[in-house]
């Protein structure tokens, strides 16, 4: 066998591998990501229900997905969850709207210290929230992804290529990325060039400022959770159409979308998405065993015996709060640069 | 016309008190005393973890989201202080296990001193990248080795068989080091990322305790773990138990004929040590949860305590007056979490088993955060109040759930789906109670039951 075969081969294993899930896991980490930085730039604070609210929105798609798939309404090839998506956005909006509602309006209206109440707030949140979704879906892992698995699979592309190694494209990872390029496009352009986007980065940079000028601070909040419930319900669905549907393992999920948010620079938009690809790359590459890959690049005598994995899988959560405590340590503005360092 | 308002204010810490015993009595008489006693014991625990998150959050605003992590070090320390070491596994890999972890603890300071003499980033990076793989190698091999002796009852090193009045220190010191560790990162730098770094060190302490079975047996729990007080198969034997007991029930006992009051005495003396036994825990708890209140109401009025006052209240005119707040915020932080990580070795202690998957954010960070702001945040004895009746609803509301769903079962046909569905899910609802009480007392009484008194400077 020849050597150029072998490093092609490589190649695809890494593309299979790590690549591709890398890709899909940082997309649905920048969503979560970008929904906290939207919290955070307009609402002025953490929110530490993020998780939980992923998982809400998440449980809404799993009761609709149910629902169709009962009634027999889907279509060959797509997941039924893709089409219910809309629906469950609208849900969580309607739920996060409630809690700002009860919960979060009355600290901006009699202008505390919004930083610590508010994230005193959110973990209050975040309890009911996951208490609401254990209560109605239970505690245990379930998947609810139906209709075509792969858009093409390992035996296909071996058998198109002759490689020995083949890749993999589910169905799955080519939803997470294209909605994800396409809703961050959508985001982008929304906050850039449309007047209520205008309004809303005039809000976040200078309230007071923004007030004078007749930006209506309600509207403003609204629409901030409108568009924090889609990022949310669409990144908790997508996560879950890959990775299965877990509350706990939402609930985690705030660490490597927290130590984006803080490694791109707290409150930037572009920084948040720059910060998940980075955790999740990391991620993905220390926790992959290396084994097969360098058995290909390497000559026989020096083969590895071992699995090459340079951190055990489990713990795949201390390598955000690695990577969180560094750029803390180095450079706590983070990589793009956020706007406050010190202060509230 | 009697001022209720005027009796309250002016009464209301003995008042709350008083209502919280007798609810706890009321228990006792209805139910029963080791029922009571155990709901006491894990209040009194919770009330001194509910200490140090005051000390963090009431006297210096510092937003601790892993109080869970601390405690778990707590626990920790027990086992490691003492369980009796496991000599078979120390001989098999303890050296080895040593020799990584030092090789470890080289590639760390290496790496840190290098850098601060301003070294090459890339020839340090590599230097530490090398070490880490050694250590890793070394590490796996001695691991493999030590959780292959008698995995079933050992698999690990053990502690050193000290008496575990010690562990208690070493608790308290592990999660101080940790907190140290965690403050020195993040208490110069905004608020939330301190609230963000323990929410990640707490689960990854927690990611150790349970993926590393070499240290302390990971999921497979450490039972039998030595007590500070007598057991209850010796207190049964014992004759001044028996003759107090039969003191206590000489009027039931006389109506019994010979053969039946030697069974029924026997009968009462094993209640009675129970009893007997969480006494004596109570005690203890007691007891140190009334020195640690003594020494942080003593520090809080001295001039220490007016300087921490002062910072919480107004950072910028303390730091004008040459208060270093950083410093000051770090002292704090610490002495909490040491003072949090003290009562997770003693919840260990009373509960003679550790258990690692029973760390639960909402039991041990969020019960406890409800604990204070309910109790009233920057009062110790708020805080000791708080941790009362927060935990007598916790345990009392598992029950009143169920009871509730029966109530409702009782009106539908037997089996009935969404009774038992309900059944095996009204657990979770606690969630959502504790989260709607937190949020009901941060908008409607945000200086809680207690709050605490303003003093003249």
């Amino acid at each position: 066998m020849s050597d150029s075969i072998d490093i092609i081969n490589a190649f695809a294993l890494m593309t299979n591998f790590v690549i591709l899930p890398a890709l899909s896991y940082g997309s649905q980490l920048a969503l979560g990501a970008l929904a906290v930085t939207l919290v955070y730039s307009i609402l002025r604070f953490s929110n530490f229900a993020q998780g939980d609210s992923m998982a809400f929105g998440t449980m809404i798609v799993i009761l609709l997905t149910g629902f169709m798939i009962g009634k027999g309404w889907t279509i060959t090839g797509i997941p039924t969850a893709l089409l219910v998506i809309p629906i469950a956005v609208i849900g969580t909006s309607i739920y996060m709207l409630t809690m700002d509602r009860l919960v979060y309006r009355h600290y901006r209206r009699i202008k505390v210290k919004q930083n610590i109440v508010g994230i005193t707030a959110s973990i209050g949140v975040m309890f009911i929230t996951g208490g609401i979704v254990r209560f109605i879906l239970g505690a245990s892992p379930q998947r609810f992804e139906d209709g075509e698995r792969f858009i093409f699979s390992v035996r296909e592309f071996k058998a198109f290529t002759g490689l020995e190694q083949g890749i993999a494209l589910k169905t799955s990872q080519f939803l997470t990325i294209t909605i994800a390029i396409l809703l961050v496009a959508f985001l982008f352009y929304f906050l850039q060039k449309t007047k209520t986007g205008k309004a809303m980065r005039a809000y976040s940079d200078n309230t007071e400022l923004a007030l004078l000028s007749g930006i209506d601070p309600d509207k403003v909040v609204q629409i901030t959770w409108l568009l924090v419930a889609a990022l949310t319900t669409i990144a908790g669905a997508l996560y879950g159409l890959d990775k299965g549907f877990a509350p706990q393992q939402y609930h985690l999920l705030l660490l490597p979308i927290f130590a984006s948010v803080i490694v791109g620079g707290i409150g930037s938009p572009l920084g948040a998405i720059a910060g998940a690809f980075l955790v999740s790359f990391s991620e993905v590459l220390l926790t992959y065993a290396y084994k097969k890959f360098l058995i290909y690049l390497l000559p026989l005598s020096m083969h590895p015996n071992s699995l090459v994995q340079l951190i055990g899988t489990e713990y795949k959560y201390a390598i955000s709060f690695v990577i969180l405590v560094t750029v803390l340590l180095i450079r706590p503005t983070g990589l793009l640069k956020g706007k406050v360092i010190v202060g509230d | 016309m009697i001022n209720f308002n005027n009796i309250w204010e002016s009464y209301k810490t003995i008042i709350s008190f008083t209502i919280m015993g007798l609810v706890l009595l009321f228990v006792g008489l209805n139910q029963s005393w080791a029922l009571v006693l155990g709901i006491v014991n894990l209040s009194l625990i919770s009330a001194i973890m509910a200490l140090g998150v005051n000390i963090q959050w009431g006297y210096a605003g510092l937003f601790n989201v892993g109080i869970m992590g601390f405690a778990a070090l707590g626990g920790v320390s027990v086992v490691l202080i003492a369980q009796q070491p496991v000599t078979e596994a120390i001989d098999a890999g303890g050296l080895k296990m040593l020799f990584a972890l030092v090789l470890g603890a080289i590639t760390i300071v290496t790496g840190v001193v290098l850098n601060k003499k301003g070294f090459n980033k890339w020839l340090i990076a590599s230097i530490v990248v090398i070490g880490y793989l050694f250590t890793r190698h070394y590490f796996s091999e001695a691991s493999d080795v030590i959780e292959k002796v008698d995995p079933a009852i050992t698999g690990y090193l053990g502690g050193f068989g000290f008496p575990i009045a010690f562990s208690w220190i070493v608790g308290g010191l592990a999660a101080a080091g940790a907190a140290w560790w965690i403050g020195k990162i993040t208490l110069s730098l905004r608020a939330d990322y301190l609230a963000i770094a323990t929410l990640g060190i707490a689960e990854i302490i927690l990611y150790v305790i349970k993926n590393e079975d070499w240290f302390v047996r990971g999921v497979k729990n450490v039972a039998g773990l030595p007590r500070p007080v007598p057991y209850e198969v010796d207190m049964q034997k014992s004759e001044w138990l028996l003759n107090i007991v039969a003191w206590i029930h000489r009027s039931d006992l006389e109506l019994l004929t010979q053969s039946d009051q030697v069974a029924q005495l026997s009968e009462y003396v094993r209640g009675a040590s129970v009893v007997f036994v969480k006494l004596c825990y109570s005690g203890l708890f007691v007891l140190i949860l009334v020195a640690l209140i003594v020494l942080s109401n003593l520090a809080l009025n001295s001039p220490w305590g007016r300087k921490v006052r002062a910072i919480r209240d107004n950072e910028v005119a303390a730091s004008a007056m040459g208060k270093n707040i950083t410093r000051q915020h770090l002292q704090i932080f610490v002495i909490g979490s040491a003072i949090v990580g003290i009562a997770g070795a003693l919840l260990v202690t009373y509960n003679g088993i550790f258990i690692p998957t029973s760390y639960m954010p909402l039991r041990f960070t969020f019960l406890i955060w409800v604990m204070v702001i309910l109790g009233g945040s920057g009062n110790n004895l708020g805080s000791v109040l708080g941790a009362f009746i927060i935990w007598f609803i916790w345990i009392q509301s598992g029950p009143m759930g169920l009871w509730a769903v029966e109530m409702i079962g009782s009106f539908t046909q037997e089996g009935n789906t969404i009774t038992e569905f309900l059944e095996d899910r009204v657990h979770y609802l606690r969630l959502v109670f504790m989260g709607s009480i937190l949020l009901f007392i941060m908008r409607f009484a945000p200086r809680g039951i207690l709050p605490e008194k303003n003093k003249e400077l």
